[in-house]
């Protein structure tokens, strides 16, 4: 009997400016095997299922285990982190591209750091005095750890942003997930001193009133943060501020 | 005299630590990571941080802590800096409370403490069972912030690959390489701070995330610095076996009643929850009652090992054994181990809560490292480590979450330590060695990519990994051990016949990774020969035909030094500071 194989095709491209092409590959099944294993598979053996010679696969990849947040890309049409995909669950040729949103760097690889960027522009830290010993945190109540924790779990792999209809070039919308770390922030004791300059930052060019409720990234998000929920709390906190600041002249 | 310029390596707990006391003591730092730093690996620590805070009235102090440390570690840590990070433990779970990390919390609102391998204590704090992810992400923000007021400048997406170093043996910068546009470049410091983490990588398969492969650690060996107890590798009971790593499944999981045990019949066929309790094999209890789940990594690995390959009672014949929390109720298992449950569920596609968990040893973590002096510096002045790239702190084996803590306080102390020598250092002569070091790169770089050969690097790596594997973790004997060594000199010659698939000078992944993997090959000789030379059992290091621990010739730390001849690396051993807790036997067993 022969061996079970697997169909992929991948969207390679040489870099930023090359055209691209999708090249297909066939490897043999292997239980529990996900897009990243293939990938690790053809870079051991880089042979077209034509039997072309070709390049290891350029991409973003690191823990393996849905928690750093890197390996991205767009499967079978789908905005998801390819470590988390198994082959067995699904539909043969997979179809493997990257990112359409961000920066192509080469094959699969792309620049997020525009992410990294908003967070600096809304302050997502809680500014401590200094490292030195001053004594114990605030005292945090279980059910406040418990409406945090979940928003502290963003990966900042950005499948949010690419799933949504409003970030795009002409909005600037900032994204989902930047706004769930203004919540977070704004929800800590001591983050909570930044949270007017962070429902500023929210409210100008790109800000949260960009968002058109298409709920396409809690849909998308691997790690279910509450984005959705986020976006209504922030809009509404920054509405507020914009009548404060109003008044305040 | 310009402000003093340091570059920290690695932007992991460690080397974040790092950066912050720099910033805040005015220093300024390039910080080199070749991933986002918020995506490196001390994201993958699951269940918690150490600190003898004592909020569960049990008595426990920072003295027990360092005495469960120095134990677990089977007496080969010295002990004056172990002290130093069980005292400044406390201080430092405050302080990552303070930067916003969600803490799991008591109904009162404060630190909620669970309980670890290798104590009796509830000491361990935790963030569900992210722990590592939400204290990288306080760090990550912390250093954000110093990066918006200028302090930091980061070198994300490059990979460091040599130090330089001047005529007087000093440490004057690095050379890196740009993992898109390939260019390799020199840049200057006054000190220099290794945090790259982990080797897992020279194992094949590991716990490790991708960039964990040791490269950069053994780069440094390979100019002159000393590894030291390279053979201690921490095989951790509780995996997931992959395709491509084994996914680790956290001690927490035990800390929070998790049980494991094999059918008591090797040919067991009822379905699982008809098995009574009396045909349940909870080996660990059984054998070590004191501890029970709770037993340190090495010997929960060992246990496991023996009931499969010895005993037989492998689930279905195979390597495997049930880690079982479905006793416990879905609300409490959700609110302390999400994390790591879905997982399991994601990754097996079986809900822990309902079906005991299918578990194995895999390869995680060394114990060994860079040899540093108490001041966390190598012996190349200039250079220092910190995190798990260096092997201060956890002697023959290391306890379940005292990485996280050992993290920040390395990159703690190693912070402020390299300013001060950096501001006391003279100024270069000539150009410091830097137009050399460049030239002897771009010869390696050269070299590789005109390369004429036959051999892929990745399927080296295979072979690599599997012989490391198998000789080299939980049972170790000699005649393995030559064969592992004669195997990887195989490598390093077929390694001179690799030719890249890929020779072109963009975001050339296969280039990067042949280079690291050249890397791999050099430092696993250092682990190899140094379990061959020692003869004797300790922590995690246990060849059977030395089942004894033998304080007389081995309490002693192994430090080797690259040669870069066939016979490979040369050998000394030091004496462990031992002057605050006599070194006893260690067992588990007692009742």
């Amino acid at each position: 009997m022969a061996n079970k194989t697997v169909a992929f095709e991948i969207k390679r491209q040489a870099s930023p400016n090359a055209p691209s092409v999708w090249e297909n590959f066939e490897l043999e099944w292997r239980p529990g095997m996900n897009v990243i294993s293939a990938m690790m598979e053809i870079a051991a053996n880089p042979v077209t299922a034509d039997g072309r010679g070709t390049t290891p696969i350029t991409y973003d990849s690191n823990c393996l285990e849905e928690i750093c947040g890197s390996c991205a890309m767009r499967i079978n049409g789908k905005a998801r982190m390819a470590c988390s995909a198994l082959v067995d669950n699904l539909e043969q040729p997979i179809k493997v591209e990257p990112l359409s949103k961000f920066p192509l760097v080469r094959d699969l690889q792309v620049d997020r750091s525009v992410l990294f960027e908003n967070l600096k522009a809304v302050k997502a830290w809680v500014p401590v005095d200094g490292t030195y010993a001053l004594g114990s945190g605030p005292r945090v109540f279980p059910q406040q750890q418990e409406a945090n924790y979940p928003l502290s779990n963003c990966i900042s792999c950005c499948c949010c942003m690419e799933v949504c209809p409003q970030f795009n070039d002409v909005t600037n919308f900032v994204g989902a997930a930047t706004i769930a770390q203004v919540k977070l922030f704004n929800n800590h004791p001591t983050g909570n001193v930044f949270k007017e300059d962070r429902l500023r930052a929210l409210a100008g060019d790109g800000g949260i009133q960009e968002c058109g409720f298409a709920q396409n990234c809690v849909e998308a998000c691997p790690k279910q943060l509450p984005l959705t929920e986020a976006i209504s709390d922030m809009s509404r906190d920054v509405l507020i501020q914009k009548a404060k600041d109003f008044l305040r002249g | 005299m310009a402000a003093p310029k340091i570059i920290v390596v690695g932007g992991g707990l460690a080397g974040l630590a790092a950066v912050i006391k720099i910033a805040e003591a005015g220093g300024s730092v390039d910080l080199f990571s070749i991933v986002p730093v918020k995506r490196s690996h001390s994201v993958c620590a699951q269940g918690g941080i150490n600190a003898a805070k004592d909020l569960k009235g049990e008595g426990d102090t920072t003295d027990k802590h360092f005495d469960d440390t120095i134990y677990g570690g089977d007496f080969l840590a010295n002990q004056t800096p172990v002290k130093a990070m069980c005292e400044a433990a406390p201080a430092i779970i405050d302080l990552l409370d303070r930067m916003g990390v969600p803490f799991n919390r008591t109904p009162e609102g404060l630190l909620d403490f669970r309980r670890f391998g290798g104590t009796l204590y509830q000491r361990t704090a935790f963030a569900g069972a992210t722990t590592g992810q939400q204290l990288l992400y306080a760090l990550d923000e912390q250093v954000r912030r110093y990066e918006a007021e200028g302090k930091v400048k980061k070198f994300e997406g490059w990979e460091f690959l040599s130090a330089v170093i001047d005529s007087k043996g000093q440490a004057r910068g690095i050379t890196a390489l740009d993992l898109r546009t390939m260019e390799l470049r020199s840049f200057s410091a006054d000190a220099i701070i290794l945090a790259t983490g982990g080797i897992g990588a020279i194992f094949g398969k590991s716990t490790n995330s991708v960039v964990c492969t040791g490269s950069a650690q053994s780069a440094l060996f390979q100019q002159g610095a000393y590894y030291a107890n390279g053979e201690f590798i921490q095989v951790h009971p509780t995996c997931i076996p992959g395709e491509d790593k084994l996914r680790l499944m956290s001690e927490s999981a035990r800390g929070e009643g998790g049980r494991v045990w094999v059918p008591r019949n090797a040919g067991e066929k009822r379905p699982i929850k008809q098995i009574p309790e009396s045909d349940r094999f909870y080996f660990l209890e059984e054998w070590y009652p004191k501890y029970g789940n709770l037993v340190p990594r090495d010997v929960a690995t060992r246990a496991i090992h023996k009931v499969v390959y010895e005993l037989g009672l492998g689930l279905d014949g195979q390597p495997m054994v049930y880690l079982d929390l479905t006793h416990i109720d879905r609300a409490t298992l959700n609110r302390k181990l999400e994390g790591i449950l879905e997982i399991y569920e994601k990754f097996v596609g079986d809900d822990p809560r309902d079906v005991p968990m299918k578990i194995f040893p895999g390869m995680h973590y060394t114990m060994g490292g860079m040899w540093v002096d108490f001041n966390q510096m190598t012996n190349i002045p200039g250079i220092f480590a910190a995190g798990e790239c260096e092997y201060q702190y956890h002697g023959a084996n290391r306890l379940g979450a005292n990485s996280l803590v050992s993290c920040i306080f390395g990159g703690f102390r190693s912070g402020p330590i390299a300013l001060a020598y950096a501001k006391s250092l003279a100024a270069a002569e000539g150009d410091g060695g830097h137009g050399a070091e460049l030239a002897r790169q771009a010869e390696m770089n050269k070299r590789l990519l005109n390369n004429e050969g036959t051999e892929n690097p990745f399927k080296l790596w295979r072979e690599l990994g599997a012989t490391m594997t198998e000789h080299a973790t939980v049972i170790r004997y000699n005649k393995g051990l030559k064969r592992a060594d004669e195997k990887i000199v195989e490598l390093l010659d077929r390694f001179q016949k690799v030719n890249l698939a890929d020779r072109t000078q963009w975001a050339n992944t296969s280039f990067a990774f042949a280079r690291q993997l050249y890397n791999m090959l050099e430092l696993s000789r250092a682990v190899v020969q140094g379990a061959l030379l020692r003869d004797e059992s300790r922590g995690a290091h246990y060849k059977p035909d030395f089942p004894e621990r033998n304080d007389e010739k081995f309490l002693k730390t192994t430090k080797a030094s690259f040669t870069g001849s066939i016979e490979g690396p040369r050998f000394e051993f030091e004496e462990v500071d031992t002057q605050f807790i006599k070194p006893r036997a260690r067992s588990y067993t007692a009742k």
